[in-house]
């Protein structure tokens, strides 16, 4: 599977990157170089093994409905690039 | 000091021979001088290291000393500690000051230890030479023209190098195992589930596991000890209690049996590895071991089912990096698009970016199936291929890595080529497998590793036999020229 600079700067888009117009063929080869390797997966009939999304086969552990953590907005908000009166401030969304 | 082991360590402080505080002092000024050279810190914790180690001093004074009380450590910079700087060797978190602590780094802590500082490592732990990281590579204290392995290349370069005895590391595909064995240290991969990952930042959640690099298999069993347990904040943590491995180090291991896989031991082995591997493996023979040929018919699909599922996994968890609530922001984005799309181009580097758009590109739509979920079930098969030899054998051994290390650069322009590196170590993450590497002798003067995986949970059976065959050879006590007991 080779993708062109083009099916490369739509992926980015999904995946909110940009990539440069000047190393768009350069990541468009390596990506799709990537695809080439992953594509042998094709090959092996798999028709009767069950998918594996984790190594334990595990299910999912629950707990009882209690408050367990404490309020920590105040130390969260120290680490973001901008707040406002305890706001996340980001561009203006709605007009 | 710096030549002393975890073991050799605490016995000093507790007869007295020195102090906490002394030995980290002496540590410390020796990452001050040889550091710059090597890379290998991101950070350096200096005050809050002589303030545990005076704590750890005075409850070894009271008589209140346990598990690694006094003990200097580092940890890879992957692990939140609070307010300290934790940057997963990315531009992305370079200002990122954790508001807590990782499981993983509170265990540490409540055990005694010391944390010196934290240790450079590929950017989100992503490659196999520590060329990614944003503050540079680490280099490798054998040859400091060569990398040391990624991507917990800091951890492993800085015991190698004698700065520090042991350091926590983690391990998504080899991470742990194989720049242990490029740098001639011990790391021990765990079982998938023995140590929490919480405060751990993800890089593929259902692959991630942490574990201790440290010179000898006792070491890293003192390490793992403290580091695994139960963690109600990690819904993947197994509840199981954690064997105390430093007590069945000196088990015989007659009759142990050995499986080596036909697919890795054939034409295609560098022949200088085979030769060490198969050196080690007659030490064990001749301690009572017994050695058995296994198969793993899927071995060669490792490689390419880890390129679908970790990257699906890393573009899922690198997608909280959005430059509004922590980590890079991007000067004055236009709209909320452009914030995302800018912080993430202006602070991901190139490998990441790789990994990034493969995950999105398997996850997509129209070839979420074709992809994502044939990696998974192969992902069955190469599990089931290990449950089948586990039958025959009780461990199963290989070399730990491809070769000894390379040169910087040697492996960039190609990353299906770095990708290779791995061959050996993915299998074991794939299946959930405790793993390990350890020195096995050197090749023009660099070091090489065997690596043992077991069984779910037998870690302990694997640093027994790693523990027995350190007592009989001294591979793990060979040290850098420039960097051991000469300077």
């Amino acid at each position: 599977m080779a993708l062109t600079p083009d099916e490369v700067a739509k992926l980015a888009e999904l995946a909110r990157l940009s990539i440069d117009s000047k190393d768009a063929e350069s990541t468009a080869s390596s990506v799709s170089d990537i695809l080439h390797m992953i594509d042998q997966l094709k090959k092996v009939d798999t028709s009767a093994v069950a998918a594996l999304s984790h190594p334990m086969d595990l299910a999912q552990r629950l707990r009882p409905d209690e408050v367990t953590e404490s309020n920590q907005r105040d130390e969260f908000k120290k680490i973001a690039p901008s707040v406002e009166r305890g706001l996340y401030l980001v561009p203006r969304v709605i007009e | 000091m710096h030549n002393k082991t975890i073991r050799e360590i605490l016995n000093d402080l507790a007869s007295g021979e020195y102090s906490s505080r002394e030995i980290t002092s002496s540590l410390l000024d020796r990452i001050k001088k040889l550091d710059p050279e090597l890379n290998s810190f991101i950070s350096l914790t200096e005050d809050q290291a002589l303030a545990a180690a005076d704590s750890a001093d005075s409850a070894r004074s009271r008589g209140e000393a346990k598990g690694l009380c006094g003990v200097p450590i580092a940890h890879k910079d992957i692990f939140c500690t609070k307010g300290v700087r934790t940057s997963a060797g990315s531009k992305m978190l370079d200002n990122f000051i954790a508001p807590y602590d990782a499981t993983l780094v509170k265990n540490v802590a409540d055990s005694g230890a010391v944390c010196l500082g934290k240790t450079n490592m590929d950017e989100f732990a992503m490659g196999s030479s520590n060329e990614t990281s944003y503050y540079g590579p680490v280099k490798n204290p054998w040859d400091t023209d060569r990398v040391p392995g990624g991507s917990s290349g800091g951890s492993a370069a800085a015991v190698a190098a004698r700065l520090v005895p042991g350091a926590t590391a983690t391990d998504t595909g080899g991470s742990i195992r194989q720049p242990a064995s490029l740098c001639g240290v011990t790391g021990v991969k765990p079982t998938y589930g023995r140590v929490s990952r919480y405060g751990m930042i993800a890089f593929a959640s259902s692959l991630d596991q942490a574990g201790p690099i440290a010179r000898t298999a006792e070491d890293c069993a003192l390490l793992l000890e403290s580091m695994a347990g139960f963690d109600p904040m990690d819904s993947t943590c197994i509840d199981k209690q954690v064997p105390k491995y430093s007590e069945s180090l000196t088990d015989s291991i007659k009759g142990l049996r050995i499986g080596l896989p036909k697919q890795y031991f054939n034409a295609d082995i560098n022949s200088e590895v085979g030769t060490l591997v198969d050196n080690a493996l007659n030490e064990l023979k001749n301690a009572g071991a017994e050695l058995v040929e296994v198969d793993l018919p899927h071995a060669d699909l490792a490689i390419p089912t880890y390129y679908v599922v970790a990257p699906a996994e890393c573009s899922t968890n690198l997608s909280r990096y959005d430059g509004v609530r922590y980590g890079y922001r991007c000067e004055d984005p236009k709209d909320l698009k452009d914030l995302y799309c800018r912080s993430r181009s202006e602070a991901f580097g190139d490998e990441v970016k790789r990994r990034i758009l493969v995950g999105t590109y398997v996850l997509s739509a129209g070839f979420y199936d074709a992809y994502y979920r044939q990696a998974q079930k192969i992902r069955r098969l190469v599990q089931q291929d290990y449950i089948t030899a586990f039958e025959k054998a009780d461990l199963i051994a290989s070399p730990a890595a491809l070769s000894t290390a390379f040169k910087f650069g040697e492996k960039t322009a190609d990353p299906i080529q770095m990708y290779q590196e791995d061959l050996y170590t993915i299998p074991a993450n794939l299946a959930g497998l405790p793993a390990m590497s350890m020195p096995c002798g050197l090749i023009e003067g660099l070091p090489i590793g065997m690596q043992f995986v077991g069984r779910q949970f037998e870690e302990a059976r694997m640093l027994n036999a790693a523990h027995q065959y350190q007592m009989l050879t001294d591979w793990h006590t060979q040290s850098p020229s420039e960097y051991g007991s000469a300077k």
